[in-house]
């Protein structure tokens, strides 16, 4: 089982850690000098706890996996995508007033 | 959830709020301040803050409200933070405030909530949000390497987050809906001399159209009504904001747009409660100015507790 902690992910892992996952995926592209992201770091360390070993959650920072960013489009930042069997399947962005319940909403339906 | 009745308790951890914090617990004030998010505001999203007293060489907004919470928190303000206000309801001498998990209960008020970017609502804006379409350059800035973009709005907002953007893009095209810039001269003056800039006066953004993501904006010529098509990656919307105030209608009296109208002594329309920052009617909104707000309000509800004991 996962342990319920966000891993950090780069453009080295991102396919073995996220692509090629068993669960779905949910993965923050952040970055230091974004101060929203810093609001959204509690609350997808409190997902991971939740969701355990049925979800991944990962953390991208957008300065040093650039290329992944690039290849994801990400436009601004945070933004969560939810990957599940190698594709995009969903995602958020910016931080919503209530991020937690609309994160939850979001990945509900992938897990089965 | 507990039975204790606060001496103040402060709505908002921008600016406003938390020199507000400074003041009320240096007066040995029992104090609270519920943030719906982190601590910061607005400040906290500026990427470079220059006309805030003390900093010749300007100041990251973070660090500058960094330093705000952690003096407020040195004199005893107790900051909760993740914690949206959804009710205020005034009782006979306090006032009882609902969020989504707790009750509490205080003597007195100071609302500091602040206030939000305003949209557009031109077509493609909600469409292309994240896909090209920001609206905090210190955020997204750096996405935007080598590409052009445009400022939509040409106030001290738009200008001084623009200007951070040029670190990184090709261009910037300033679009601004006035025939002038209400802009800080030496912001305007800076920005004209960058080889990276060019301004429209007098234009309005009609649309923002791509596919996955933006490629290009249509304005219009306000004075001609000719339309053009303009190619860009990336814009950057600074129209003005919003208050924070909708869970005050009915509360306190509000003005047209949903600002808290107050006196002099940031004293609302009911008994104990006080406005200060953004969220309040008036016409300069600046860091400083918030915190001089807060400060007044601060000293105003010593005054109010005062005369309730």
């Amino acid at each position: 089982m996962e342990e319920g902690k966000p891993i950090n992910v780069g453009d080295e892992n991102f396919d073995s850690e996220v692509l090629k996952s068993g669960v779905p995926v949910l993965v923050d592209f952040w970055a230091e000098w974004c101060g929203p992201c810093r609001m959204a770091g509690p609350v997808l360390e409190k997902i991971a706890q939740v969701y355990g070993g049925r979800l991944k959650v990962c953390e991208l920072n957008v300065d040093e996996a650039r290329q992944t960013a690039i290849k994801y489009g990400v436009m601004s930042i945070p933004t969560l995508n939810i990957y599940k069997d190698g594709q995009v399947v969903d995602q958020i962005v910016g931080v919503t007033p209530a991020y937690e319940a609309d994160i939850k909403k979001k990945i509900e339906p992938y897990l089965k | 959830m507990n039975n204790v009745t606060y001496d103040v308790i402060i709505i908002g951890g921008g600016a406003a709020g938390l020199t507000a914090g400074i003041y009320t617990s240096r007066e040995g004030l029992n104090t609270v301040l519920l943030e719906r998010w982190l601590c910061g505001g607005l400040t906290a999203e500026t990427t470079l803050v220059e006309n805030y007293p003390g900093f010749p060489e300007g100041v990251n907004g973070r660090d500058l409200t960094e330093k705000f919470k952690e003096q407020a928190q040195k004199f005893g303000t107790q900051i909760i933070e993740y914690s949206g206000v959804t009710k205020v309801e005034p009782l006979e001498k306090k006032v009882r405030i609902k969020t989504d998990s707790e009750e509490y209960y205080t003597r007195s008020l100071i609302i500091a909530s602040g206030s939000v970017p305003k949209k557009l609502n031109v077509p493609g804006e909600d469409e292309f949000y994240g896909k090209g379409v920001s609206y905090c350059a210190t955020c997204d800035g750096p996405l935007y390497r080598d590409k052009d973009v445009a400022v939509i709005g040409c106030g001290d907002s738009g200008l001084q987050e623009g200007e951070s953007l040029l670190t990184y893009v090709r261009s910037a095209t300033f679009i601004e809906f006035l025939p002038h810039m209400n802009a800080e001269e030496i912001l305007q003056q800076r920005l004209q001399k960058s080889e990276k800039t060019n301004f429209l006066l007098n234009h309005m953004l009609t649309s923002i159209n791509g596919d996955t993501k933006v490629n290009s904006i249509a304005i219009k010529n306000r004075q001609t009504n000719e339309e053009k098509k303009l190619e860009v990656s990336g814009i950057f919307i600074y129209v003005g904001f919003l208050p924070n105030s909708k869970f005050l209608e009915g509360v306190v009296e509000l003005d047209d747009l949903g600002h808290i109208v107050t006196n002099e002594e940031m004293k609302t329309s009911v008994p104990g409660i006080y406005a200060a920052g953004d969220v309040r009617s008036k016409r300069v909104r600046q860091i400083d100015t918030a915190c001089g707000e807060g400060t007044i309000a601060a000293i105003s509800v010593r005054n109010y507790i005062k005369e309730l004991i």
